[in-house]
């Protein structure tokens, strides 16, 4: 079977890329274009640990084909930090140790961002629903959530 | 110089601070590199054959189809191992089976491909015949007589006669007389128990990449709790020494005392030796469900015979735990672990080992100990409601301390578990008011601690910065707690010091992380490097000084004169003396060996608000704090951290979480659609209250934190629910159906 040609922009680079008409967004990040910050903790979106945003749409990578990202923009969490610069989630999450063994946080933080873009000023309520599809089985979600919360307060502040 | 162990009231500087963790920026960008992000020129896919039956005997495979097909570089069966050692046969046993497949998901052959499509075309031309064999998965049926049989003759000599093969062994645990006990209680409750199996479910599923060339020399990454234990089981299963396996740990996305052992690492090594090229393997979640962890399910009788104000008489609970296909279920730490909270006259326990047609059974979080807690602490929390008495109380007057002859034998030193129980007392949430519906439960937990072997090296470098080099993975923050006991113990800033988990040629064994050791232990063999290193450090300047090197000492970050008569001369800062080590003798190293003992028992107690759903049965945790003794916090939001996971783990294990099997003895959940771990929207904030008893076998005084915070949430939330329905649940997990059963058959009288 013939590979499948996609042209993407991934983290705001043009990317090229051949796929196999059946691998996922989540093979071509990982296992061809080596960004392997997203990560497969179960490939039947379960678990959230592969989030990205396509478009701005945060989805479950390994529920997409690669072929599906022409034409798209894909953001992952290697285009989360601008340079050297953290972005804020990713600073607070340090600071407030908001994970444990660190599988699941890039889909956290690429989730909790999303949120923020939406709804810069979420409940707890909102918070918790929102990050309903990202599995942490360190932290008991108790300090992640703390940290989207106190990141939303700083970012509306700075604004 | 002098070294004071013992001192209790120092003033730390660096230990009970909250510094940003050394790996945090890797791990919130995604450059951190954990198992199955390691890739390595000519790689292949390794995959994993496995059996569709609970129980059948492997009457041929047949590999040459798939070995024709282009692409295939490797075929291995059991047959390519051969004879094993006899203390690594069940696990060689379990990573690929031998005779007979014992388990939905047991391995029964593997191949290496050029790509992961070509590796499963390959799986699917292995030929292998079954004959399909009766099965047993229930830990209770599994013990009749009638049970189909899973093994022969490693039935041990505790065992009666006229018992299934399928009971393994038989222990026992206590002191006193049982029946003179009961005869003095007020009250007996007796009672069944019954938890169902759950998983760890780290969300990293097992991955390895392994190489090795035709001289015998290989190297191994891997995700796992112990890349030591790896390197020796590989080594005893491929005959080879354990010098010439090179294994380093990837990050590890968690483990639970799930990456306690191995799974894919042999079959990874003997693929990489047959094809000539690295092999990496990476389990699916349905392979992560069906073929490792999980923990037993159980089933518990339990007897507790109280008086009218509340003492204990009494305490027997006779526990059976099914381990999967092989012996070696956690029942004896369940039965050792289950009255430790307790202060008893009367006490014993028996431990029942019992193998089903299930996944090999593996450490998680306190092996063995949260379902004992479940099964007792729920029986004294109803004969202490029976009279009326405050379940609190109740604890603290039964409650074990310092000079307690424990359950399971040893005599307590300082111990806090009526610090946890003061402190719950005192705390708001105990007093707040209950709505309809509600109901509010507490529960003690114990857990041992381990130390075991562990070799830690302290490196000064020549510009005065510090490295530490330690064996034990970082699960979930340990390198923040070297680096800070290092920082403490040099009388450096943390930030001037780096630590790193060495690989399997770069230090002496270690033992797994596990038993909740790290923090104590490493963190022990941190600190005795570090006055090693100092130790050098003063007898360096005592040389330029020209005193003798006892009359210097080692204070904030620098070599002193110890008192007016050793001489009158400035500090000399360790970056002083670092600068000037090669013309002072050479580099300066500390390090430490040691097969660490007084790890110091950890108990814990849990307050947990629940509220029912009349109309569909479902619970709704409300409020959860935790009280537990961490001996000293080194990072306190990593303690912090550690009573929340475990928590949490034990607010799935008591409502949602459970093993679910078919007639046809097949996994019906293997997904984590279906086998529900608590989500973000499930919980409330869980609070944590930390007490610091010190350790005596500790210089800071450090007890392991990580395991017992998942001991007493089984029982808390039993107890809270029981006591919004009205109506004692005794059968884990609480899901919906079964508390609208409940709820239904109280109503119906």
């Amino acid at each position: 079977m013939s590979q499948i040609h996609v042209t993407t922009k991934i983290n705001g680079d043009e990317t090229e890329f051949l796929c196999e008409p059946e691998d996922t967004l989540l093979d071509v990040l990982r296992d061809r274009l080596g960004l392997t910050g997203t990560k497969e903790g179960c490939g039947t979106g379960d678990c959230g640990a592969c989030s990205v945003a396509v478009d701005g749409r945060l989805v479950c990578s390994c529920l997409m084909l690669g072929a599906e990202a022409e034409g798209r923009e894909v953001a992952t969490i290697e285009g989360m930090a601008k340079g050297d610069q953290l972005h804020p989630l990713q600073r607070k999450f340090i600071e407030m140790a908001a994970l444990q063994c660190g599988i699941c946080t890039p889909g956290i933080l690429v989730a909790a961002q999303s949120l923020l873009e939406r709804n810069p000023d979420p409940s707890e309520e909102e918070v918790r629903y929102w990050l309903a599809g990202n599995l942490c089985r360190c932290t008991g979600y108790d300090k992640i959530i703390r940290a989207v919360m106190e990141t939303a307060a700083d970012m509306r502040r700075a604004s | 110089m002098a070294l004071d162990d013992t001192k209790k009231t120092r003033d730390f500087k660096v230990v009970g601070t909250r510094p940003d963790r050394p790996d945090g920026i890797d791990k919130v960008t995604g450059r951190a590199r954990f198992g199955a992000d390691m890739v390595l020129p000519g790689m292949l896919t390794g995959r994993i054959l496995r059996s569709p039956h609970a129980h059948a005997r492997i009457k041929r495979i047949d590999t040459s189809k798939a070995e024709a097909l282009s692409g295939v570089k490797a075929v291995v069966t059991r047959a390519d191992f051969g004879e094993v050692p006899a203390d690594v046969a069940d696990v060689m046993d379990n990573c690929m089976a031998g005779d007979k497949a014992l388990y939905d998901g047991h391995a029964v052959a593997a191949v290496a491909a050029s790509s992961p499509a070509v590796a499963r075309k390959a799986l699917k031309l292995i030929e292998v015949e079954y004959e399909v064999l009766p099965h047993v998965t229930d830990v209770d049926a599994a013990t009749r007589p009638d049970a189909p049989v899973l093994h022969e003759g490693r039935q041990q000599e505790t065992v009666p006669k006229g018992m299934s093969a399928n009971v393994i062994a038989r222990s026992e645990f206590g002191h006193g007389d049982i029946e003179t006990g009961l005869k003095q209680a007020d009250r007996v409750v007796a009672r069944t128990y019954r938890t169902a199996a759950t998983h760890q479910g780290y969300i990293e599923p097992h991955a390895c990449l392994a190489t090795m060339g035709p001289d015998g020399k290989a190297d191994l990454w891997v995700c796992t709790q112990g890349h030591y234990m790896v390197r020796n089981t590989c080594a005893a299963i491929l005959g080879m020494e354990q010098g010439q396996l090179r294994v380093t740990a990837s990050e590890i996305g968690g483990g639970f005392g799930g990456k306690t052992v191995v799974f894919l690492e042999p079959v990874a090594l003997m693929l990489a030796k047959k094809s000539g090229r690295p092999v990496k393997m990476v389990m699916s979640r349905s392979e992560v469900l069906r073929a490792t962890g999980p923990t037993s399910s159980t089933s518990i009788d339990v007897r507790i015979g109280m008086t009218k104000e509340g003492r204990i008489t009494a305490g027997f609970a006779e526990l059976r735990y099914q381990g999967g296909a092989y012996p070696g279920s956690p029942v004896d730490m369940g039965a050792m672990s289950g009255f430790a909270p307790y202060d008893l006259e009367n006490v014993k326990t028996v431990g029942w080992d019992v193998v089903t047609n299930r996944p090999k059974a593996a450490a998680y979080r306190a092996p063995g100990a949260p379902m004992a807690a479940f099964a007792i602490e729920s029986a004294i929390d109803e004969a202490a409601r029976g009279f009326g008495l405050d379940p609190l109380e109740v604890r603290l007057m039964n409650g074990a301390d310092e000079g307690t002859k424990a359950s399971y034998g040893p005599t307590y030193p300082a111990i806090g578990l009526k610090a946890t129980l003061e402190a719950a007392k005192t705390h708001p949430h105990w007093s707040a008011p209950l709505g309809e519906n509600q109901g509010r439960g507490v529960a003690c937990g114990f857990w041992f601690n381990f130390g075991g072997d562990t070799c830690v090296s302290l490196n000064i470098t020549p510009d005065g910065t510090v490295t530490v080099s330690e064996g034990n993975p970082d699960i979930g923050g340990s390198r923040a707690s070297m680096t800070m006991m290092a920082a403490e113990e040099l009388g450096i800033p943390y930030d001037q010091v780096r630590t790193i988990i060495a690989d399997t040629g770069s230090l002496g064994q270690n033992e797994v992380t596990d038993g909740s050791r790290v923090t104590f232990a490493v963190g022990l063999a941190t600190i005795k490097a570090a006055q090693a290193a100092k130790a050098e450090m003063c007898r360096r300047a005592a040389m330029v000084w020209g005193i003798d090197e006892d009359a210097v000492e080692w204070a904030d970050g620098a070599a002193r004169p110890a008192g007016p008569n050793a001489g009158k001369f400035p500090p000399m800062t360790l970056k002083e003396i670092a600068a000037i080590a090669s013309n002072t003798g050479g580099p300066i190293a500390g390090h430490h060996e040691v097969n660490a003992e007084g790890a110091g028992v950890s108990f814990a107690t849990h307050m947990v608000d629940v509220e029912l759903d009349p109309d569909t049965g479902s619970t709704k945790i409300l409020r959860y704090t935790v009280f537990q003794d961490a001996g000293k916090a080194v990072h306190p939001s990593y303690v912090e951290g550690q009573f929340q996971g475990g928590a949490v783990q034990g607010i799935g294990w008591a409502l949602n979480e459970e093993y679910i099997y078919g007639e046809d003895g097949i996994l019906q959940n293997a997904g984590f659609l279906d086998y529900r771990i608590p989500v973000a929207s499930d919980l409330p904030m869980i609070d944590t209250v930390i007490l610091e008893i010190p350790n005596p076998g500790h210089p800071y005084g450090v007890r392991g934190v990580g395991e017992t915070s998942i001991v007493p949430p089984l029982a808390a939330i039993a107890n809270a629910v029981s006591a919004a329905a009205g109506v004692r649940m005794t059968q884990l997990p609480m899901s919906p159906p079964r508390v609208l059963a409940a709820l239904q058959a109280q109503a119906d009288g």
